[in-house]
This record gives C-alpha cells, sequence and structure tokens, in this order.
C-alpha cells in the first residue's frame, strides 16, 4: 500500500529537527534553507505548522516541466520525482507549486523537494513529537476521520 | 572548521564598523564557544574595572559547537558582558533560534563595542551587515520590536532585543529572544540600553559542517534515546514544564517563602506545574533542535490577568508566587507575561517585590514610597502591579527595576536583600538543600541555580542520590557540576538534557562533529578552565573571599516549618573544603600550579 508523510501541526512545538535531519541527509551538513520541510512558528499565537510536498496526483510542477525532469515515479507510488540530469534549472516547477514546496537552491544548482528519503524519510524518524508520520494514504484518513468522530462521541456520551 | 564557521564578527558602533576575523582553532577546542569563548573575548579585550554601562563594556553574542546540528536539544547561545547588575563576567544563556540563525548567517560570535550616538539595530544577512536607524522601534515592547523589526528586515528574521526595561537601563533587564525566549540574568539588557542597541536581527542561509557524519549521527541518535528514556527529560518536562519543580521542592522543604522567611508554602500546589497543566497550558514548545518540550505556552482567561503568551517557568512561579507569599497562579503567569514585554528578568524582580514586602511589613517602608500601594505579602494585584512599574520606569518602580539589593539598602537594610554578589537567588532554599548554598556562594555570576545545579542529586535524584541536609561530599558535588556546566554551555547544549545524558555523551557528539580527539578528561578540564576564567576576572574586578557568602538569614534563621524545619545553611562546613578541591589557597584565588594545569 502506498504511504504518504501526514503532518498534525497541533502536535508541531516547533523544534525543526524536521529541517535539520532532512538537510543532513541530502547535503550531509545542517543547513535549514536546503532542508525540503520547513517547520514556520508564529510566536505570538505559539503554533508551528510543518510543510512539505504532498506529492501531488495531479502535479503542477509535473504538468509545466518542459524536460521531464519532475515526473510521477514509475517505481514508487505517490512520488514525484526529479531527475538531475535532465533538468535544465528553468524553475518553471518552483513558479507552479502553489505551496512553495519545489524550490531553486543557488548554493547547489538543485531543484529541492520531499523525495520521502527514498521511503523511509528522516523528518519523520527524528520528529521527537509525533508531528510528522509516513503512514498508508487509506489509514491517514480513516485515524483523522476517526479522531475527530471521538469529539462528537465525547459530547454526545456527556448529554446523553 | 567543523562545527565551527571559522569567523567571529564585529561591529563598532562607536565608529560604524564592521570587520571580520578568523576564529583561533586554539581558543575554539580549548573555550568551545558561547560562555567560554565569549568570555575568552571579554575577558581579554575588557577591563575588569570598566563601567559595565560605559562604551568601553562590550556584548558578545555567541553560539557553541554543537548549536545548530541536531544533537538533542543543543541550539544555544550565550550573551558575554560585564555584567551591570553586579560587576562579575556575566553569561547570560538563552534557547529560541537566534543562536543557530547566526551560525548560519557565518558567525561564531558576534562582538558589539562602543557606543551608538542614537538608538539603532543590527541587521545581519549572511555577510551583508547594516547599522539602522532605530528611532521606529525604539521605546516599543519586545514582541513589537520584534515585528517591527521583521517589516523593516526580512519576515523570517531571528530577532534579539530589549523592551523598555533594558532602555531605562534596569540592572535586572534582559534580552529577549523571539519574543519568548530569554537572556535573562546578569542585567544584560542594560548593556544594549546603555550602547543604544536596540535589536538585532540577524537571518542565515550557510551551513554548520559536521567532519564524521555518520559517528555524529550515532552519537545524536544514542543521545536522543537516552533523553527520550528519561522520566524528567523524555516525559516529565513535557507534560509539566519546568513548574513540576514547585510540588517537588515544597516537599523537600525548599521552597522559599515570603522573602525567604520561611521554605515551606502550605498553598503551592496551585501554583505547580500540574496546576499550570489544568488550567492555562495551550501546548508544549520547544526550542531549536529540542526534543525535550519544557516550553509552554500558556493562556490566561481570568479578566483581571487576561493574556497569552509563554510561561511560568518553575523559578517565576516561585518568584511570583511563594516567594511574595502568592498562590494566584493567573497573576503570576500575567506577571510573567509583562515581564517578557518590558524585558525583565523574572527571578530578580519577583524577588525584589518580595524584598519590597518585607521592608513594608516591617514598617521600613510605607505606602508613601510605594507610591500608595498596599505591599503587604499575598497582596496579589499589588505584586502585579509593581511589576507594570517596574518595567515602565514609573515611580517606586524605579527604585524596584535596580533589583534588591540596591533597593534594601537604600533604606538601610540590606540583610533583607536575598542575593549573593547582589544578584537575586532563585528557587531553592539553601537551608533545605546544602549544596546548593555553597554553589550559590561560590557562583561567578552571583545567586545563580544554573551553574551549578546540584538540586540534579540532592533532591531529583538524578544519576546519584545525595541527603540534601549533609554537607558531606557537597563540595566536590558542586565542582563537578559546575564544571560540567560551564562545558555544557559552552557547547551550545541545555543543561536540561542532562536528564538524559552527561558529560561523555557531549564530549562524543563534539568529537565526531568538529573532527577533534576530544576525551571526558579534555572537555571537564575545559570546563575547569572556563570557571577559573570568570574567577579570575571577578578578583581583578574586585571580587574577594569576603563575596563568597549567604544572605546572614539563611545562616543563623532556621527554617520555621515545614520538612526543613530547623535548618540552616552550614556554608563554613563546605567553603574552605571547596577552595581546597579547586586549587585555590584560602583566599579563594587560584594558584600556579592550578593556572598551570588550566593553560591559564
Amino acid at each position: 500500500m502506498a504511504k504518504v508523510l501526514m503532518i498534525h501541526p497541533d502536535k508541531c512545538t516547533g523544534c525543526r529537527n524536521c529541517e535539520l535531519a532532512c538537510s543532513f541527509e541530502h547535503e550531509g551538513q545542517f543547513r535549514p534553507g536546503a532542508s525540503r520541510v520547513q517547520a514556520y512558528t508564529w510566536e505570538r499565537e505559539g503554533m508551528s505548522v510543518p510543510m512539505m510536498c504532498q506529492q501531488c496526483d495531479d502535479a503542477a510542477c509535473v504538468t509545466v516541466c518542459p524536460t521531464g525532469a519532475m515526473h510521477r515515479s514509475t517505481t514508487r507510488a505517490n512520488l514525484v520525482d526529479w531527475d538531475e540530469s535532465t533538468c535544465i534549472r528553468c524553475k518553471m516547477c518552483t513558479i507552479a507549486c502553489p505551496f512553495g514546496n519545489a524550490r531553486y537552491d543557488a548554493a547547489s544548482s538543485a531543484i529541492f523537494k520531499c523525495d520521502t528519503c527514498q521511503g523511509a524519510p528522516e523528518c519523520v524518524a527524528f520528529c521527537p513529537n509525533g508531528a510528522l508520520e509516513f503512514v498508508d494514504d487509506e489509514q491517514q484518513v480513516r485515524s483523522r476521520k476517526k479522531a475527530y468522530a471521538a469529539k462528537f462521541k465525547e459530547a454526545f456520551q456527556e448529554v446523553s | 572548521m567543523f562545527g565551527w564557521t571559522g569567523t567571529i564578527l564585529r561591529v563598532d558602533l562607536t565608529k560604524g564598523e564592521v570587520t571580520r576575523e578568523a576564529t583561533d582553532p586554539q581558543l575554539a577546542r580549548d573555550y568551545l564557544g558561547a560562555r567560554g569563548l565569549g568570555g575568552h573575548i571579554v575577558s581579554t579585550e575588557v577591563d575588569p574595572t570598566t563601567d559595565a554601562l560605559g562604551p568601553d563594556n562590550k556584548i558578545v553574542f555567541a553560539p557553541g559547537p554543537l548549536t545548530g546540528t541536531f544533537a538533542p536539544a543543543a541550539g544555544r547561545f550565550n550573551v558575554v558582558t560585564k555584567g551591570p547588575l553586579n560587576g562579575v563576567l556575566a553569561a547570560s544563556n538563552s534557547g529560541g533560534t537566534f543562536g543557530p540563525e547566526l551560525k548560519y548567517a557565518g558567525y561564531d560570535a558576534l562582538v558589539i563595542e562602543g557606543k551608538a550616538a542614537k538608538p539603532v539595530y543590527l541587521w545581519i544577512r549572511d555577510h551583508e551587515v547594516e547599522i539602522r536607524d532605530a528611532a521606529a522601534v525604539w521605546g516599543h515592547n519586545t514582541p513589537d520590536t520584534t515585528d517591527l523589526v521583521r517589516a523593516e528586515t526580512d519576515e523570517d528574521a531571528k530577532v534579539s532585543c530589549i523592551g523598555p526595561a533594558g532602555e531605562h537601563l534596569s540592572l535586572i533587564s534582559n534580552i529577549m529572544n523571539e519574543m519568548h525566549r530569554a537572556a535573562g540574568r546578569t542585567g544584560v539588557g542594560a548593556v544594549m540600553g546603555a550602547k543604544n542597541l536596540k535589536a538585532v536581527a540577524v537571518f542565515g542561509s550557510g551551513p554548520v559542517k559536521v567532519a564524521d557524519p555518520e559517528g555524529f549521527k550515532a552519537a545524536v541518535m544514542k543521545a536522543r534515546q537516552m533523553i527520550q528514556a528519561h522520566p524528567v527529560g523524555g516525559t516529565g518536562l513535557k507534560a509539566y514544564g519546568t513548574d513540576v519543580l514547585v510540588n517537588i521542592l515544597n516537599q523537600t522543604g525548599a521552597l522559599p517563602t515570603r522573602n525567604y522567611q520561611d521554605g515551606y508554602f502550605p498553598t503551592a500546589d496551585k501554583t505547580g506545574g500540574e496546576s499550570l497543566a489544568a488550567k492555562q497550558l495551550v501546548r508544549p514548545k520547544g526550542c531549536f533542535s529540542c526534543i525535550i518540550s519544557c516550553g509552554r505556552v500558556s493562556k490566561v482567561d481570568n479578566p483581571a490577568y487576561a493574556g497569552y503568551g509563554e510561561g511560568p517557568e518553575y523559578e517565576s512561579a516561585w518568584s511570583f508566587g511563594a516567594d511574595c507569599g502568592i498562590d494566584d497562579l493567573d497573576a503570576i503567569t500575567k506577571a510573567n507575561f509583562l515581564c517578557n514585554e518590558y524585558g525583565l528578568d523574572t527571578i530578580s524582580l519577583g524577588s525584589t517585590i518580595a524584598c519590597a514586602m518585607e521592608l513594608f511589613e516591617r514598617g521600613i517602608i510605607t505606602t508613601k514610597d510605594t507610591d500608595g500601594v498596599d505591599l503587604h505579602f499575598g497582596n496579589t494585584a499589588a505584586m502585579v502591579e509593581m511589576v507594570r512599574k517596574a518595567g515602565e520606569g514609573e515611580g517606586f518602580g524605579v527604585k524596584l527595576a535596580q533589583g534588591s539589593y540596591r533597593l534594601a539598602e537604600s533604606y538601610g537594610h540590606p540583610e533583607f536583600s536575598m542575593t549573593v554578589k547582589k544578584q537575586e537567588m532563585p528557587a531553592y532554599d539553601p537551608r533545605g538543600v546544602q549544596g546548593i548554598g555553597l554553589n550559590y556562594a561560590t557562583g561567578n555570576r552571583g545567586g545563580c541555580h544554573v551553574r551549578g545545579y546540584t538540586i540534579a542529586i540532592e533532591v531529583l535524584q538524578n544519576g546519584a542520590v545525595m541527603d540534601p541536609h549533609v554537607t558531606e561530599g557537597k563540595a566536590g558535588l558542586d565542582i563537578t557540576f559546575q564544571d560540567l556546566t560551564a562545558a555544557l554551555d559552552s557547547s551550545g547544549a541545555c543543561l536540561f538534557a542532562t536528564f538524559g545524558i552527561g558529560g561523555a555523551e557531549l564530549t562524543e557528539m563534539l568529537a565526531a562533529l568538529t573532527g577533534l580527539d576530544y576525551t571526558l578528561d579534555e572537555f571537564m578540564l575545559i570546563g575547569a578552565r572556563i570557571w577559573n576564567q570568570e574567577r579570575l576576572w571577578n578578583l581583578k574586578a574586585g571580587f574577594t573571599k569576603a563575596d563568597d557568602t549567604l544572605p546572614e538569614r539563611l545562616l543563623t534563621e532556621p527554617i520555621k516549618t515545614g520538612p526543613s524545619k530547623g535548618e540552616v545553611n552550614h556554608l563554613d562546613q563546605m567553603l574552605p573544603e571547596y577552595y581546597g578541591l579547586r586549587g585555590w589557597d584560602e583566599d579563594g584565588v587560584p594558584t600556579k600550579a592550578k593556572l598551570k594545569e588550566l593553560t591559564l
């Protein structure tokens, strides 16, 4: 079954271990600017939200790519992959992605987007709070739906 | 270099000059960074007798080698300067994300010297550094300053700034980072204020490089697992924050109450971490690279004290709570929010208000002195009003903002100031816990718990157990903790990482990160070197053996109630042994042999 990265902003503490793990895995150094995931914090509200590529089924980055460098993986489900050798660095993908999840890094002349670390995402391994999960796509919706249903259950328990 | 960036940034505010120099690899090895390296810069470049608020003082912002990596809970930096509260070689430690960002911008340290002719802030974007006019932000509180500076620079800039208290040169003013994390102690905010420096904003896009990536990752994974498996580091602090200590210390009989007149507060539970979690906690928060998440995003609904922010830590819950005879957590949290906004040290201000309350109850001051406010212990509204006055620099608040020593002395009664070397002691009564008393007395920045947190052994039984009421073995315990902490602070790690790991794990991470063959022995030697560096500076600044003491009350007035009833602190039984084990003479001066051993 295909797995997807799922984010839980309610559990995120803003520690950015995900960014550190990502940049270390991909670049061998600690450079949050090179991370494919970013956890943004709003200090006044005390809220943090991790953001990363959603591996869209109908991906704008794939559609606009003139060379096919950005493509749906044929070997792994649920992955939009980037091919360094055929990419001409036109940066159309970074313009097309509505989430800002594909980015051009001038220092390494590369497109940075989440590749799920080939199926074993380091951000998930390093998140100390369970704010990032790599789960079956069918299960993630089921779990979230059931968690929300539990709130109804509690509300009705109180009045019944 | 690996671990270090290899560059130190220097800004002269008088001349408006920006220069860069290479980080000396030997100094980096011997002093690590943060408190150690920053301390070396200040101790070699600033005259110990200079005016802390004059242009000749310097202020250093320095992360450590581990800062900016995924070493667990190691995103910290230190502000190092001659401290205006008491004149020591002051190092004030903060979490948040400012330290890592400075590192990503390419700097092992930022050294600020001189004094700007008018209010300015510093904007650092990698190699681009600008001294900018701060007319539009001067006068604003710390959250507003952060937003205003970001609007003028970059929305993702990390901002370290002072509030109105630092501008007014309050000797207990702090430096706030990303709104909620403080370089809290020793009055460092006033040094920025005196230099007309409102804020430092930084955005960095560079790397921290690793010598042995595989070895470093393995050492980090091991350290993470040890912290996560620890009952305090792994679960306790995230669930209840540091405020979980209220009940633990009260049950030990070491929760200082009503300006240290007692060591037990019957209704303390109402101010503890369990109550905070039930009433005010929105969610836990973590600093950069933290896996512990002791931070509290908290909310007060009570209209009298409504607010939203972060806090309180244990020390703040105590200083505005038991120490003022107050058990209203809403008021305590409000006082904490106000301190963060004004840029004031919560420990020092709470203790100063407690001191004022005792002066009031003894009739030494009256409502004529306090702008008409009834300052009896337990007067919740009066406590919050005093915080506001201190922050605004208004009326009696002007005196409060100079700390309890100057307040009590101005009325002829310095004995009611609960300070060591003029800095307010925190929330552990040395009569109920002997070793922490020795740590306060010998503390290089005055009354402070995080220089040698013997509470970990004496109360929390973290790895070892020692009876808090005995003096035997406490001199050695203090020295081990002081040296370990000096090295840990200088590495960029958080003290709370020791709820899970120790010097061995820190050494392992440092060695793999830097590629240097650090051993645990060298790590502890670095700690001793830093401790003695601070001691030597303080002696040159005029401190003597006579300053290594505690307020008379703690040595002669027994605790009145609770589990430690009848106890006083027996400093005289511990101090000579401490000097001996330190390799100092009987006047507390490091011997030549000791200095040679430490290459000082």
